[in-house]
């Protein structure tokens, strides 16, 4: 068990670790690029009077393969850490509730780490371009973390408890950190284009939920075609 | 019996290989995620970014 949980969680972690580096060099990095001019300085849209205007355009990926090659390991490190999280949790609930594993629960295992670890976080704490002004870290890693454990025991009492006031207790819990909310400043101290910030918050976003979905179903895939 | 200790064993042995599997999963995550050690930081930084981990 030790073994194909952690040989699934490796190879999925690989692959879609792998594919979700493709996808941000594609149309997340760009954009982080683009924003690290305005971080920079090189470019500047909001001007103290007078209109708030500045060029569109990314500048090239360029050759700094030492950078980009990090960016690639780490996502492989991110979704193999996410993967191990994945394999222990359904091979814990077929234990428990009898569920199944294989590539198409793997889907459903996926999409819901997605919710709990990316979306929610994002409703309080959205992508952030580099030189984003922002509160404290701590305490905002307080309130990441925070969510992600309440909004996963509000999924899992929804997907698993039998009884429907304790799934509607299931879905305030993924509710309460959202009434809480994330520590944010008083003011406003963005620099870069509002639509550029928003473009990346979303790009970041759905190339997450395709690097999630697959890192699940493979994650399924390997640990049922382990056990054979 | 016999039955009945063999699937407590096993199931003992599953408790421990999810444990171990957290374990392993949120140390990975704490190092291309929160660590703050400038090296680590500056190395997982572009993707740190892209996967949204409040970093700095």
């Amino acid at each position: 068990m030790t073994k194909n949980l952690l040989s699934s969680a490796v190879f999925a972690g690989l692959i879609a670790g792998s594919f979700a580096a493709l996808l941000q060099f594609m149309f997340v990095i760009p954009l982080l690029l683009e924003g690290e001019l305005y971080e920079g300085g090189e470019r500047i849209h909001f001007l103290v009077d007078g209109m708030t205007q500045s060029d569109k355009g990314a500048p090239a990926l360029g050759t700094d393969w030492a950078r980009h090659a990090m960016t690639v390991a780490f996502n492989i490190v991110t979704y193999t850490g996410y993967a191990l999280l994945t394999v222990a949790a359904m091979g814990f609930a077929r234990e428990r509730a009898g569920t199944q594993i294989n590539a198409q629960a793997g889907l459903i295992w996926g999409i819901c780490g997605f919710i709990a670890v990316q979306l929610a976080p994002a409703m309080g704490l959205p992508p952030e371009l580099p030189g984003t002004v922002a509160a404290e870290l701590a305490p905002r890693q307080m309130w990441w973390t925070g969510t992600i454990i309440a909004t996963l025991v509000g999924l899992s009492v929804i997907a698993f408890a039998r009884s429907m006031p304790l799934q509607f207790l299931g879905l305030v819990l993924v509710l309460v950190p959202h009434v809480i909310g994330a520590p944010h400043l008083d003011t406003y101290f963005g620099i870069a284009p509002p639509e550029l910030s928003a473009e990346f918050a979303t790009a970041s976003l759905a190339t997450a939920l395709i690097g999630w979905t697959m890192m699940g179903y493979f994650a399924g895939y390997f640990m049922s075609r382990g056990e054979d | 019996m016999s039955t009945k200790t063999a699937t407590f064993a096993a199931a003992r042995t599953n408790t421990a290989a999810f444990v171990l599997a957290l374990t392993v999963g949120v140390a990975l995550l704490t190092v291309s995620g929160m660590a703050q050690a400038t090296v680590l930081h500056d190395a997982a930084h572009d993707q740190r970014h892209a996967m949204a981990f409040p970093c700095h």
